[in-house]
């Protein structure tokens, strides 16, 4: 059985759509990363469902998806590293509690 | 010798220097140096004057100035006119200088008082032997200075110094006169020479210009030999010591005065205008200077007066033609009346007043003093033979050759006067009893009395080479000089003796003296009668016909006021105006800066506010949640995505 | 140093003054001797410069001309004729003299002696330069140390002295900026050369104008009435040495603009100005002479009496005639030396009595023999005195302006009567009369003070008795000046 192109767009975009609400709504960083990985995630379906179902060299999409993937751990790392740090200093990983650049 | 004649008034001149800046190591050593330095003057004058008596004027001059393409030259005349002051002023000077070594022995500024005597004797030798006016006005104004500096000599006294500076000033005023005269000379003529004036008055005959500068060289005159109106200093001046007034005020400097118009005789000639104001003046002056003498009580403000008058004698003899007689009466009267002040000094040394109503009988404690002054007095009211008789003579045969009535009779009017003032001050001194019992008189040391008698020897005999004696040899050797070409030899009746004034002038002479015996010896109540008898005379010649007074309400008052006045008028306007300027300029700035700080500036802020006042609406978008920006980078996107779907 | 002579005399000042600058601060002793040796030495090359002078030449002499701003034509161009040697002379004798009079000074030394030699760079440029850019910078240099030297070495109100002093010279010298560039961009192709200017003869509207302007600029230096206010202001407040060097040398900058600038360019509106010129300076002769008789301030009077004088000047300036011009220059020359003199005497005079009120003093001549004659040398000398050198340029100005104007020359003499009225009151307030007991204890003039009056008195007596060899310097360059504004020889 063949899945329908379609299928794997509403599976990316609901996936995107939960990761953007995530980001606006979680307080929590560590959620707001969850929430990155999520929209990374999404990508990465709709490039891996393209590359099957329309291009004509399949890899390319799949290649691209891996960088996203290996792109995404190395955030993952910077972000995590990042709240850590702020962290130790604030002992908190709350935003809106993070009000350095506010004016 | 001749030749030595430009260095006569060097050895004064060295005999300054010494003493003014060595003053304090040779103390009573400069009465020495000064009189060797006018020895050694006379020593060189005197031959001078031989070889001028045998060859005629002698002259050399070199090139002082240059002015444009006209050199102004200096040098030396000595023509007979010159011999006559320079052996006057040799002679007399040195005598004076040794009377003052014993008159002046315990001033506390001894070589000082030399200093300017020697000063003084070096500017008159340059004066005298000056060939033109330049010169000759150079030599003038240092003797001013020098009568300025003596006369203010005891300048701890307030009189004195300020008698120093009026005698310069009123002085001056003439000086100025004369300055633009040689000014007008030189413009009109291009000479200032003596030696050239013939030709110079030849080149501006018959123009206004030559009357002009004959009266302004008389300005000269006027100042420096006391003439009416600028006679006040003279009275004054008799502040300074007392040899000072017989060397300076009496015998030499004021006699400058006539020396000046002797020697612009050919320029007065040439304008007749000028000779008539110059007789004018010159009988006034004798009159009135006469006429306050009458009255003074002050033994030295009487001799001072005596001057004026004389002096005015010989200007009126000048402004009549007599030149002759003019010069002669110079030479007479420096004998007699530097006799008659050093004879002053020596009472005054003697009583230690001036007053001639603190004094009398003094002939039996004074001789010589009191004995060489009648003899001055003799000469000076004209009695024969002595010095005076001669020269008065002349000037009255002047006064009647020129047809002048109203001259003559004021001068035979003037020499009563004099013989009547002088004889009073005799009288009144020396004779009757002494009227104060304080005073115990003295006589003076050798060192004045000495002097006293060698002038009296020239007070007597001076007259005779200008009488009939002597055929008239002054007259005729007067005439040999630079002026032999116009005037002095043409008339004989100079040197004829007119018995009408003759008779005048013995009238004058002994009427005076018996008037003056018969009211202060004979009567002494009287005079006090006739003095309330004729108050308005009597009050007017004591009060010197109030010149000074005038003076003071015409102009020394007006000149001080105007002085104030022009500087309240500097500060107050115009410097009023160069702060009010200063403030202007400072108020506009300072309304520049309102305009720059509110409207320039004001300019430049609200730029500044609008920014702000934007970004603070901007800013509101800053909420620091990142979150939020993230909502809307997102919604952004929306944005553009849906913006790209409508394409 | 043969070829460059007129430059050494402008800097060596200079480099003087910046020698000053490396010297410790306290060390007042070699801060005055090395001021006073760079005027000397300054001294020293102007005599040289007097040996190397050849007073037949009526042209300029020791010419130093380099291209500086080639873009506006300016040039470096140093030169010296009969009209500016005096003056060169004056200023190197008169820096000398009033900087051994300024060893008084006791504050602040290492900034007065570096200002005071500017101060000397700036006079020597002046009478230099012979290009007007050039002339221009010089003369404005000469301000700055002037204002700094009055407004802080001064007395009492000698703020408002140097501001006034400062602005109205300044305003005076904007007017003269204008001037010089109206003339820069008059002429064809556009210079500030001197020889070129005086050669371009410009149309008679345009000099009267470039006249009027150049005028306002140097009559305020002179000072020329009614523009004198700022001097007595000045000199009564600037510390003694700075009075001597304003009355010594700078009034004479004025005069000198007029001599060499204003008549060579514009002859034909000198001509025109003549009358104004001559009623100008009758007026500050005989009204300079009037306020100075009713001045308490011994300091003052001076300062009046240079009005005075400076108008004699003028007067000369206005005759058009060689003994006019000679006279005025001779005048210059005198008139600093003789007022140096007598602003040396008063300055002597304050430092012991602390005042300057002349109804104060009375009978000093017994208590203080020394000074008392020299004060009335110098006073006799300023009213006129023959025999010494005020006589001699009064008697060549008058007699210059005599066959100009008889009324003017007439008027003129009464400045001479009221010169000695002023003069004479003065030393009979001061020096005659009872001692006045306060001032017994007085010293009298000691060396150091003598030797700075010494040397003018040998100017005064020498120049007074024998003034044929000074008049032998200006006469040719004199005559040319004269041949250029068409006067009468």
């Amino acid at each position: 059985m063949i899945i329908p192109l379609e299928h794997y767009l509403i599976f990316g975009a609901v996936l995107f759509t939960i990761g953007i609400y995530g980001i606006l709504v979680r307080r929590n960083i560590i959620g707001i990363l969850i929430s990155i990985e999520m929209i990374l995630n999404a990508v990465n379906v709709n490039l891996v469902a393209f590359s099957r179902s329309t291009s004509a060299s399949p890899e390319t999409g799949q290649i691209f998806a891996i960088f996203v993937i290996a792109l995404a751990a190395a955030a993952a790392v910077v972000g995590l590293a990042l709240v850590l740090a702020l962290f130790r200093v604030r002992k908190t990983v709350l935003t809106d509690e993070i009000t350095l650049l506010k004016w | 010798m001749i030749h030595y004649t430009p260095y006569i008034p060097l050895f004064p001149f060295i005999a300054f220097v010494i003493n003014i800046l060595f003053g304090r190591y040779v103390r009573k050593g400069a009465a020495l140096i000064s009189i060797a330095a006018s020895l050694a003057a006379c020593a060189v004058a005197l031959p001078a004057i031989a070889y001028v008596v045998h060859h005629g004027a002698y002259s050399v001059q070199t090139e002082w100035l240059l002015l444009g393409k006209k050199t102004l030259s200096f040098g030396v005349l000595l023509d007979p006119l010159g011999c006559v002051l320079l052996f006057v002023v040799t002679l007399i000077g040195t005598l004076i200088q040794v009377y003052s070594a014993g008159y002046m022995h315990d001033d506390a500024h001894f070589s000082r008082f030399f200093a300017y005597v020697s000063l003084f004797m070096a500017a008159m030798l340059t004066l005298v032997i000056a060939n033109n006016y330049l010169l000759f006005f150079m030599a003038w104004e240092v003797m001013g200075l020098c009568s300025y500096l003596l006369i203010g000599f005891w300048s701890e006294k307030n009189s004195a110094a300020d008698a120093g500076r009026k005698a310069f000033l009123t002085t001056r005023v003439g000086d100025i006169g004369f300055f633009i005269g040689i000014m007008t000379l030189f413009a009109g003529a291009g000479t200032l020479n003596f030696a050239d004036l013939g030709h110079a008055a030849h080149l501006m005959e018959n123009t206004p210009l030559l009357t002009a500068a004959a009266l302004l060289i008389f300005c000269g005159t006027v100042g420096k030999s006391a003439q009416f109106p600028l006679h006040v200093w003279l009275p004054d001046a008799m502040e300074g010591p007392t040899p000072v007034s017989a060397l300076i005020h009496a015998a030499t400097m004021v006699a400058a005065g006539v020396f000046l118009i002797a020697r612009s005789f050919p320029l007065f000639e040439a304008a007749p205008d000028a000779m008539q104001t110059v007789a004018v003046i010159g009988t006034m002056t004798a009159f009135m200077a006469a006429f306050i003498a009458l009255s003074a009580t002050d033994i030295k403000k009487v001799l001072a007066y005596s001057t004026i008058s004389q002096l005015g004698y010989m200007v009126a003899a000048l402004g009549l033609g007599g030149f002759a007689a003019g010069t002669f009466h110079l030479m007479t009267h420096a004998f007699f009346k530097a006799l008659l002040f050093l004879g002053a000094g020596s009472v005054i040394h003697g009583c230690h007043t001036q007053d001639l109503r603190e004094m009398g009988g003094l002939f039996g404690k004074m001789k010589h003093t009191a004995a060489t002054f009648v003899l001055a007095s003799l000469a000076i009211a004209g009695v024969p033979p002595l010095s005076g008789f001669w020269s008065k003579d002349e000037i009255l045969a002047a006064a009647y050759t020129a047809h002048n009535p109203v001259i003559y009779w004021t001068l035979a009017l003037t020499a009563l006067m004099t013989s009547f003032y002088m004889f009073r001050l005799v009288f009144m001194a020396f004779f009757g009893k002494p009227r104060n019992p304080k005073i115990h008189a003295h006589e003076s040391p050798a060192v004045m009395t000495v002097p006293l008698w060698l002038l009296a020897i020239g007070a007597v005999l001076a007259g005779i080479p200008g009488s009939p004696f002597m055929h008239h040899w002054f007259q005729n050797f007067l005439a040999g000089g630079v002026h032999a070409g116009g005037h002095a030899a043409g008339h004989g009746s100079e040197h004829v003796i007119i018995p009408f004034v003759v008779a005048t002038s013995l009238a004058a002479a002994f009427g005076g003296i018996i008037s003056a015996w018969f009211l202060y010896l004979k009567n002494p109540g009287l005079p006090a009668i006739i003095s309330r008898v004729f108050r308005p005379l009597y009050t007017a010649s004591l009060n010197k016909l109030w010149f000074d007074e005038i003076y003071t309400i015409l102009f020394i008052r007006p000149f001080g006021a105007m002085s104030r006045a022009l500087y309240r008028i500097d500060e107050q306007v115009i410097d009023y105006l160069v702060n009010k300027t200063g403030l202007a300029t400072a108020r506009t700035s300072r309304i520049k800066g309102w305009i720059d700080k509110h409207i320039v500036d004001g300019l430049v802020n609200l730029t500044g506010w609008t920014v702000q006042l934007a970004s603070a609406l901007v800013r509101l978008l800053q909420t620091g949640y990142l979150q939020h920006y993230v909502l809307i980078a997102f919604l952004g996107t929306i944005v553009l995505f849906f913006i790209e779907l409508r394409k | 140093m043969q070829t460059h002579l007129l430059s050494w005399i402008t800097f060596t000042p200079l480099a003087g003054a910046l020698l000053v600058l490396l010297l410790p601060k306290n060390n007042s002793r070699l801060i005055k001797s090395v001021a006073t040796a760079a005027t000397l030495l300054t001294g020293a090359l102007t005599v040289k410069a007097l040996t190397l002078f050849n007073a037949a030449e009526p042209g300029f002499q020791m010419i130093e001309k380099a291209v500086w701003i080639p873009q506006f034509n300016v040039h470096y161009y140093l030169g010296t004729d009969g009209i500016s040697f005096p003056m060169v002379f004056l200023t190197a004798l008169i820096s000398i003299l009033a900087c051994i009079g300024s060893f008084g000074i006791k504050t602040r030394e290492k900034e007065y002696y570096f200002l005071y030699l500017l101060l000397e760079t700036g006079m020597m440029g002046t009478f230099l330069a012979l290009d007007l850019f050039l002339f221009y910078i010089f003369w404005e240099v000469v301000l700055v140390p002037m204002y700094f030297l009055i407004g802080i070495w001064g007395g009492p109100r000698r703020e408002y002295a140097a501001i006034k002093f400062f602005l109205y010279t300044l305003t005076g010298s904007m007017f003269m900026l204008l001037g010089i560039l109206a003339l820069y961009f008059k002429s064809e192709p556009h210079t500030f050369d001197w020889v070129r200017l005086a050669n371009a003869g410009f149309d008679p509207g345009f000099q009267k104008i470039v006249f009027l302007a150049l005028f306002l600029g140097f009559a305020v230096k002179v000072p020329c009435f009614p523009f004198h206010t700022w001097l007595p202001d000045a000199h009564v407040e600037a510390p003694t040495p700075i009075s001597v060097i304003l009355a010594g040398v700078l009034l004479k900058m004025g005069t000198y603009g007029f001599m060499r600038f204003s008549y060579p360019f514009l002859p034909d509106a000198a001509e025109w100005f003549r009358p104004a010129l001559a009623i100008l300076a009758v007026i500050g002769i005989v009204y300079g002479g009037f306020v100075a008789f009713a001045q308490s301030d011994f300091k003052k009077m001076v300062a009046y009496s240079s009005v005075s004088h400076m108008g004699f000047v003028l007067l000369g300036l206005a005759a058009f005639t060689s003994d006019g011009f000679n006279g005025a220059l001779l005048q210059m020359f005198n008139h600093g030396t003789i007022t140096a003199g007598l602003f040396l005497l008063v300055g002597v005079l304050y430092d012991r009595a602390h005042t300057r009120d002349m109804g104060a003093f009375g009978g000093l001549s017994a208590v203080t023999p020394v000074y008392a004659g020299i004060l009335i040398f110098f006073s006799l000398a300023s009213l006129g005195l023959p025999g010494m050198s005020g006589f001699i340029s009064e008697f060549m100005t008058l007699l210059g302006s005599y066959t100009y104007s008889k009324l003017f020359t007439g008027l003129a003499c009464i400045g001479i009567i009221l010169a000695a009225a002023y003069l004479l009151t003065m030393i009979r307030k001061v020096l005659l009369g009872p001692v006045n007991d306060k001032w017994k204890g007085l010293t009298d003039i000691n060396l150091r003070e003598l030797i700075t009056l010494v040397p003018l008195m040998a100017f005064i007596l020498w120049i007074g008795v024998y003034p044929k060899v000074i008049l032998s310097y200006m006469a040719s360059s004199v005559q040319v000046l004269l041949a250029s504004v068409g006067g009468v020889s």
